[in-house]
């Protein structure tokens, strides 16, 4: 994402990366990253917790008007547990990634049904 | 406690499994930068998220080099979203997309006037691109025409 925030960023848009993994966004290098230190799958906040994750929206994006260099990062101040015990588990249990299917996967079965019966008329959002 | 070093550890997973070194992409210089023009609360929002979000409704990505873009209404209903990704574990973003996809959040500081407003439409892809010539070439500047078009001020990046 960092690439996309640097071209985007000198076709003339301020651009803020939210990151979760700071060693891989600062080789990037973005013009400003606000990097919050939780588990991968968790950029912008904790589910279900919407006081939390305004909390953390609201202090990212402040710094639009508070970075003055290109390249800033800051540490958002939130901690996902007392211990940090997940921080070990981190990739370090070999790759548990999917397979590299080709064709789409729907995360249940009635979206797959929605799509391919064309069953979609008064739904505002099914552009393809 | 010092954040996790993904770098090492993923390069140790590719060792491990006999696939190629991944390239990671090392940029040196500075930066561009393009100043905000005006305070937060008077700027429109732009946002691109990569963890996988698409609407019911939409075609959901596939895991063998999807770089398609999907756009997402912003006022479409929270329950409408759905999470599909090879790399990381879906369970949370499944149960609340914010987590991945702030629409909720932002939503409220825009009703709070902490910002103006919201783009009319958000874009989502799905992240673990690994040609990093297909995002300088393609992506970036489809997403670059997309906030031209929706005329934003400012742009929040969220990848997973």
């Amino acid at each position: 994402m960092g690439l996309v925030a640097r071209h985007v960023e000198a076709a003339g848009f301020p651009t803020l990366c939210m990151s979760s993994a700071l060693d891989i966004t600062r080789a990037v290098n973005p013009p400003r990253t606000a990097f919050l230190d939780f588990p991968l799958g968790h950029t912008a906040g904790k589910p279900n917790q919407p006081e939390l994750q305004r909390q953390i929206l609201a202090d990212a994006l402040s710094s639009f008007e508070t970075m003055t260099a290109p390249g800033s990062a800051r540490t958002l101040p939130y901690r996902w547990s007392e211990d940090e015990e997940w921080k070990g588990k981190a990739f370090a249990e070999g790759d548990d990634r999917l397979p590299r299917h080709d064709t789409p996967q729907y995360q249940d079965e009635e979206d797959r049904r929605r799509v391919e019966g064309g069953e979609t008329p008064s739904c505002p959002v099914c552009r393809p | 406690m010092e954040p996790v070093e993904y770098i090492p550890r993923i390069r140790e997973n590719y060792a491990r499994l006999g696939y190629k070194p991944y390239n990671w992409v090392v940029n040196a210089d500075t930066p561009p930068w393009a100043p905000l023009t005006k305070p937060l609360s008077q700027c429109r929002l732009g946002l691109a998220a990569s963890g996988g979000i698409y609407a019911t409704g939409q075609v959901a990505f596939h895991y063998r080099d999807d770089s398609s873009l999907r756009e997402i209404r912003t006022d479409l209903d929270t329950r409408d979203l759905r999470a599909t990704h090879f790399a990381y574990d879906l369970t949370d973003a499944r149960t609340d997309p914010n987590v991945v996809f702030p629409l909720d959040p932002l939503r409220r500081l825009v009703r709070e006037r902490f910002l103006g407003s919201l783009a009319s439409r958000f874009h989502t892809f799905m992240g673990g691109i690994y040609s990093a010539r297909r995002v300088t070439e393609e992506l970036a500047p489809a997403l670059a025409a997309r906030f031209r078009e929706d005329a934003v001020d400012a742009v929040l990046l969220v990848p997973v």
